[in-house]
């Protein structure tokens, strides 16, 4: 019984494997007209409705997988991206600083050529501190004593003269601004002149915590001066007729009112062309000529 | 060894036909990682596990043959290939009749190889001009992979569905002899 059941077994087994090998070889001998191409085909083509409904039919199975192999993807797809985002969130901001850095460069440049000062040793220095009370005025740049910056020295931006420096470290500086009232502060009055016919005047801060708002004193109570009128740098110390370390005819501000007008308690107000609290890149002019001396 | 029930017949043929239609329509246009699973040799095997080797291997060459018609490839190759591994996992219950659990996994997984093997061999021996890439690999370790995940499902869904018309389960007979008293150690002793 045993041998028959195996003797059966391995009939069965060689019969499939014969056929098998018959069909390949009947295959691969006819053409693409032959019967068992045309079997394939009409099986298929009864075959296809079925097919097509199963596909049908097991198509939110399909899409339930798809879904979940999409979350993944998604998911991974996330983080990339997000870490992309970041990266280029990155360079966009470095992009955009340096822009803006360029562009107050060439306008620090131009005002630079544009006011004569090439001979005085500009020195393009980085703010990298502000005060950071309303009572002082003042700025720390990256250039000191080792760049040849000194104390006194002019300091300007793209826009007008905003003050000078008061304090000189090796690699830094303190520059203390026109409008800077801290009491003992190094703050010191600017010589100036004004108006059409240059009237002459002295630049001093008005109060605390106001960078828009300077006063020009020492102004005869007849002096012809009208809002709107520009201030510039006279080139002396005030109440001497030596030279100062200003240049002379840098610009300060313009005129906004005169209060009391006439008298002896006149005061005029003048807003600084500077931005005092926009300040990134500043010039020290670290070749100041005393003119006049 | 009697001839097997016309129940059990139908049984196959319902179950080849649907596996292959399922395959063809529906787990084939499911990628995942890059492959897909195929139900083919996990049916051919699940069917030699349980009614062994002669109907294993008949079940192989006949779902081979299906593909191979279905799909419109060159006749022959699956089922050969089917064939051989219906009638290794059917000899491989009749000569070891393994009882362990994770024993559809191992042996799902090894017929999955022997059969993406197999039907390379025979697509070089047919000239087939496809380099051995690392993609080519890439996908049947996949394939090895899912095919071995869903092996035990597989398995389970083809034994509840031919459950009833198998006239000899040798586990069912064992859990009745052991419930009956009849052929249980203990009783003997």
């Amino acid at each position: 019984m045993y041998d028959k059941t195996v003797r059966r077994r391995r009939a069965v087994l060689g019969l499939l494997v014969a056929c098998s090998l018959i069909l390949l070889t009947a295959y691969f001998g006819e053409s693409g007209g032959g019967v068992l191409h045309g079997v394939q085909r009409g099986t298929s083509e009864v075959l296809n409705p079925v097919q097509e409904g199963t596909s049908r039919a097991l198509k939110p199975v399909r899409d339930l997988f798809g879904w979940f192999g999409d979350t993944l993807s998604a998911k991974s797809d996330l983080e990339k991206l997000t870490a992309e985002r970041d990266r280029l969130r990155g360079e966009l901001a470095l992009r955009d600083s340096a822009r803006y850095e360029n562009r107050r460069m060439a306008r620090l440049l131009e005002t630079t050529q544009a006011l004569g000062l090439s001979d005085y040793g500009p020195k393009t220095a980085r703010v990298f501190a502000t005060s950071p009370t309303v009572w002082y005025a003042t700025i720390r740049v990256d250039k000191g004593s080792s760049d040849g910056v000194r104390l006194g020295h002019p300091v300007i931006n793209e826009q007008a003269l905003i003050g000078r420096v008061t304090a000189v470290f090796n690699g830094a500086a303190q520059v203390t601004l026109l409008t800077d009232t801290s009491a003992g502060g190094t703050s010191a009055g600017v010589s100036a002149r004004a108006g059409k016919n240059s009237v002459f005047g002295v630049v001093e801060p008005v109060g605390a915590g106001n960078p828009n708002d300077l006063l020009l004193n020492n102004v005869a109570p007849s002096a012809d001066l009208n809002p709107g009128d520009r201030v510039y740098t006279r080139g002396t110390i005030p109440g001497e007729k030596q030279g100062s370390l200003y240049p002379r005819g840098l610009p300060i501000g313009e005129i906004t009112r005169i209060d009391h007008e006439g008298t002896d308690t006149e005061e005029v107000h003048l807003r600084p062309y500077a931005n005092m609290r926009d300040l990134d890149y500043v010039q020290i002019l670290t070749k100041p000529k005393a003119i006049g001396a | 060894m009697s001839s097997p029930a016309p129940q059990l017949i139908g049984r196959l043929v319902a179950l080849g036909i649907g596996g292959v239609v399922v395959q063809t329509a529906a787990v084939a246009q499911l990628p995942i990682a890059g492959a897909n699973a195929d139900l083919s040799p996990l049916l051919v095997m699940a069917i030699g596990l349980l009614c062994g080797s002669l109907a294993g291997g008949c079940f192989g060459f006949a779902v081979g043959l299906f593909v191979d018609i279905v799909s419109f490839q060159t006749l022959g190759v699956s089922s050969l290939v089917l064939l051989a591994v219906g009638y290794g996992a059917g000899r491989l219950r009749e000569a070891r009749d393994p009882e362990g659990t994770l024993v559809p996994l191992a042996v799902g997984a090894i017929a999955t190889l022997a059969f993406s093997i197999g039907f390379a061999l025979m697509q070089f021996l047919l000239g087939a001009s496809a380099p051995v890439s690392w993609a080519l690999l890439r996908q049947t370790l996949t394939t090895l992979v899912i095919n071995a995940l869903i092996a035990l499902p597989v398995y389970a869904v083809v034994r509840r569905f031919l459950l009833a018309a198998l006239p000899e389960d040798p586990r069912r007979r064992r859990r009745r002899a052991y419930t009956t008293g009849g052929l249980s150690p203990l009783s003997r002793s």
